[in-house]
């Protein structure tokens, strides 16, 4: 009789967007709780630690990740939204792009070129598959770029979203001992390369340490998703070319 | 709020159109987002509710990306063939990327303060 009275409730529960969305919005708030308790511990991005949570009860109670996909589809609605509102941190950055236009123009795109061009071929000489270099080439960009520009040249939107989420840490943590090494002192030099290199992860970090290298860091990761996705169509044709894809 | 969401998804519209019409190799949001970027140089300053409005979403960009970044769950055999491939790639190219732009930035400030001397 349990049977009988409990499986059409966890069926509507199961199919729900309420539940999914529910799941998601506390995972989350419990993740960005940790981090901040953790003193923002990049291995503890807010992200990684809600996904894992999610998938944990996907797989432990055997849902399909399109019933999830569809469940939290409001979430993913507001990608497009909110990828058009970072053009307004970007606007408040204006005086700083006039002052120092040149030195800006020419390490974003000679940065833009570095970051897609190593890992693709750090990949590729290690025998990655082709979609796994393509979806690392967008690596330094923020995920709501990153993904789409990775789909529409083949390669896989979730794996792109974890090549960011791994590159933002890694940068995060080896920025400063590698930026002290190379006696790069300029608040604004180093602001710009971490901005560039670990967007939003690195960002959040510099904005709490230097006001000038948090402002470069947030120009720097603004400028360089737009680059890479500009980027993309030439670097594919090269890589196309060169037979490296 | 109401105006600064409408202006947002016009914008994302609008980005969207251009990259169909156009058949561009570029997001529709991301087009969306050089249009409004473009407005507000225009303009000098964001309106105040969409600054609002707009930080609201980007500071919870994060949990809006979690739904796609779990798909990676389709993935896993992938990942656990390829993740040192993968895991190399990401530490190395971050560790070029912070290098190059770093030096080009400084070097470029260098050249700079000797021109303006």
């Amino acid at each position: 009789m349990s049977a009988d009275v409990f499986h059409p409730a966890w069926s509507v529960l199961s199919h729900a967007s309420l539940t999914w969305l529910t799941l998601t919005l506390l995972a989350y708030a419990a993740a960005v709780w940790l981090f901040r308790r953790a003193g923002g511990n990049p291995f503890l991005i807010p992200v990684l630690t809600t996904v894992s949570v999610v998938v944990a009860v996907l797989l432990a109670t055997g849902t399909p990740y399109a019933v999830y996909a569809e469940g939290t589809r409001f979430l993913t609605f507001l990608v497009g939204p909110a990828t058009v509102a970072l053009a307004i941190p970007l606007s408040g950055q204006l005086a700083r792009l006039k002052e120092l236009w040149l030195p800006v123009t020419v390490a974003l795109v000679v940065g833009s070129i570095a970051a897609i061009f190593s890992a693709v071929l750090v990949a590729w000489a290690l025998g990655g598959s082709l979609e796994t270099l393509i979806s690392l080439a967008p690596k330094s960009a923020t995920m709501p770029i990153a993904m789409p520009v990775a789909e529409r040249f083949g390669g896989l939107p979730s794996l792109a979203a974890v090549a960011v989420a791994i590159t933002g840490i890694v940068g995060t943590i080896m920025s400063r001992p590698l930026l002290n090494l190379l006696r790069i002192d300029d608040p604004a030099a180093r602001g710009f390369a971490i901005g560039l290199t670990a967007h939003a992860i690195g960002m959040a970090r510099e904005i709490q340490a230097h006001p000038t290298a948090g402002a470069f860091a947030a120009l720097a990761m603004g400028l360089n998703s737009i680059v890479t996705a500009l980027l993309m169509p030439f670097v594919i044709g090269l890589l196309h070319r060169a037979g490296i894809l | 709020m109401i105006y600064a969401v409408a202006a947002l998804l016009l914008f994302q519209l609008l980005g969207e159109c251009i990259v169909q019409v156009l058949a561009l190799p570029l997001p529709g949001a991301l087009v969306g987002m050089l249009l409004l970027f473009a407005g507000l140089m225009w303009r000098g300053r964001a309106p105040e509710a969409l600054a609002r409005t707009g930080g609201t979403l980007l500071q919870h960009l994060m949990l809006l990306l979690v739904p796609s970044v779990a798909g990676v769950m389709m993935h896993f055999g992938r990942v656990a063939r390829e993740w040192q491939p993968f895991l190399i790639a990401c530490v190395v190219g971050a560790a070029v990327t912070l290098v190059v732009t770093a030096l080009t930035f400084q070097w470029m400030l260098k050249l700079r303060a000797k021109a303006g001397r």
